[in-house]
């Protein structure tokens, strides 16, 4: 019994080891000066020998017309290439710490039967894009990396490390917008580094893959998914879930049938 | 029929574009306005070797590993409130001064380049080393408010003037007579703008109520008194002349009248 719990939830379980885990490998840095891993979620000192950047933001100071050093390119393209080469889209579900508060929103939201009938206002998982787009637009007119300075995670990020000023209303509001406005709002519509990494990571190594001869409808992967419209081919046809899919693995914990796994991707289907 | 229908289908498809094109507007007025707001950073003291600050804000990635190699726990983050980019590093001497590490740790962690070595590079002969020198900062720059400073009350205070990592440098202590009691000295704190690197300690050391020594940034506490003026006892000044003359000359053919500045030169 306890055994098949942790089965059906271990990729929750490990994603959220990961999260936390990384949230207090960062703040032991600024706590306790240890140095496995300073910084943030914008750039990190690893092992006080390498840095990763996150390209988005790199590529947002690019645009503004500043070339960063050398440091901080090199650790984008590494990033970069392990999550368009690698991983997929996995740093919002296995990474980003603004993943559990709205997953909270997501689960509240579950718990209180609030459906999506109960949302104010519907609007285009695209918009995610033309939010991307307008970051990048935005940066060289206002002189500033435009999304960064209005950087939820990194203000998450900042708040528990550093102390949050009032930057946690910012949270309580991304929070209330997902709990009561609309439903995955910020993840699953608005995050331009979401939309991205979406963008950057089409034929990524690791995706999960649909066996359809196995599949018996019963839609519990449609329940879980913060994605729904990366699930298409579920029940049609078989082949790898693409598009805006994070990687989470809810699906294929949930799955009863064996008709979802973590594949390899073999750029065929 | 079908040609109304295909009217209407492109009225609707030109509705949207409009719509879509008024949200992003919208949008980007909305957010670019936050930004710039945000972005607003005058009053801000920045880590040393900070680059200039209309840089600065493009370049930092606001990832906390300066503040995290600040040992004296100086820097710190701006968060929504403090009135500067959100997430940049600054510090506020008055709470906890910079105490200028001779290794000034904070500097070559920096990954984006916004804290530069170069700038307060350790000079040999006019040669840049790769060391950093922190006696080279310029952070900002002490500001004295007489009315507020026991010294130029008459009243012996030299906290500030002691408190200075650049002593008898940065600050100076100017000696004149109190003709009011006719007896005794004022010691007055004088601040040498070109030494001064805004580390704040003299702030810290302040004992009035409030700091009657604060630290601004130089760009809000220094003048400029522009390239035409040219101090004729200055030796070095008076190169600037002759870089000047040369220049000039190269640009202006020969037949042009005496301008403005030869006129000055000439000895007539």
């Amino acid at each position: 019994m306890m055994s098949n719990i942790i089965k059906k939830n271990r990729f929750i379980i490990l994603r959220r080891t990961i999260q936390i885990g990384l949230l207090i490998l960062f703040g032991g840095a600024n706590w306790w000066g240890w140095k496995f891993l300073m910084g943030n979620y914008s750039s990190a000192y690893v092992l006080e020998t390498f840095y990763l950047a996150d390209p988005h933001a790199v590529l947002q100071t690019f645009a503004t017309g500043f070339v960063m050093s050398a440091d901080a390119i090199i650790g984008a393209v590494i990033v970069l290439v392990f999550y368009a080469l690698i991983a997929g889209r996995s740093f919002c579900s296995w990474v980003c710490p603004i993943n559990m508060i709205t997953d909270l929103a997501t689960w509240m939201r579950k718990k209180w039967k609030l459906t999506k009938k109960e949302s104010f206002f519907t609007f285009s998982r695209k918009t995610r894009y033309w939010v991307l787009g307008l970051g990048i637009l935005l940066s060289p007119v206002v002189g500033v990396a435009a999304f960064e300075v209005i950087n939820p995670i990194t203000m998450l990020h900042r708040g528990i490390i550093f102390g949050f000023g009032m930057g946690w209303a910012v949270i309580v509001a991304l929070f209330l917008f997902d709990l009561l406005v609309v439903e995955y709002g910020w993840c699953g519509h608005l995050c331009p580094l979401g939309a991205f990494y979406s963008a950057t990571s089409r034929f990524s190594l690791i995706k999960v893959k649909h066996d359809v001869e196995k599949c018996t409808m019963c839609m519990k992967c449609f329940d879980v998914c913060h994605e729904e419209q990366v699930l298409h081919i579920v029940g049609e046809q078989s082949g790898y879930i693409k598009d805006e899919c994070s990687n989470c693995g809810r699906c294929v914990e949930v799955c009863d049938d064996n008709a979802l796994k973590f594949s390899i991707n073999n750029y065929k289907i | 029929m079908a040609d109304s229908q295909n009217m209407n289908s492109r009225r609707d498809a030109l509705k949207t574009m409009f719509r879509g094109a008024g949200l992003l507007g919208l949008g980007g007025a909305a957010w670019g306005s936050t930004a710039i707001k945000l972005k607003a950073s005058e009053l801000t003291l920045r880590p040393p070797g900070a680059i200039k600050e209309d840089d600065f804000v493009k370049a930092c990635v606001r990832c906390g590993t300066c503040v995290e190699a600040c040992p004296y726990d100086t820097l710190q983050l701006a968060t929504l409130d403090d009135h500067t980019a959100m997430g940049t590093p600054f510090f506020k001497p008055r709470l906890i001064p910079c105490y200028m590490c001779p290794d000034v740790p904070c500097v070559p962690v920096c990954p984006s380049g916004a804290l530069d070595v170069d700038v307060i590079a350790k000079q040999i002969d006019g040669i840049k080393l790769e060391e950093p020198d922190i006696n080279k900062a310029k952070m900002g720059v002490a500001v004295l408010d007489q009315e507020a400073c026991l010294a130029f009350w008459g009243i012996q205070c030299d906290a500030c003037y002691r408190a200075c990592p650049l002593l008898g440098e940065a600050i100076t202590l100017e000696f004149k007579r109190n003709e009011r009691t006719g007896k005794h000295a004022f010691l007055k704190p004088v601040v040498h703008y070109d030494i001064c690197t805004g580390c704040g300690l003299c702030e810290h050391a302040c004992v009035t109520e409030k700091a009657a020594i604060f630290v601004l940034p130089r760009k809000i506490a220094t003048g400029k008194v522009g390239e035409h003026y040219i101090k004729g006892w200055d030796k070095a000044d008076e190169e600037r002349l002759k870089n000047l003359k040369e220049e000039k000359a190269v640009k202006s053919s020969p037949e042009d009248e005496l301008n403005d500045w030869e006129y000055l030169l000439d000895d007539e």
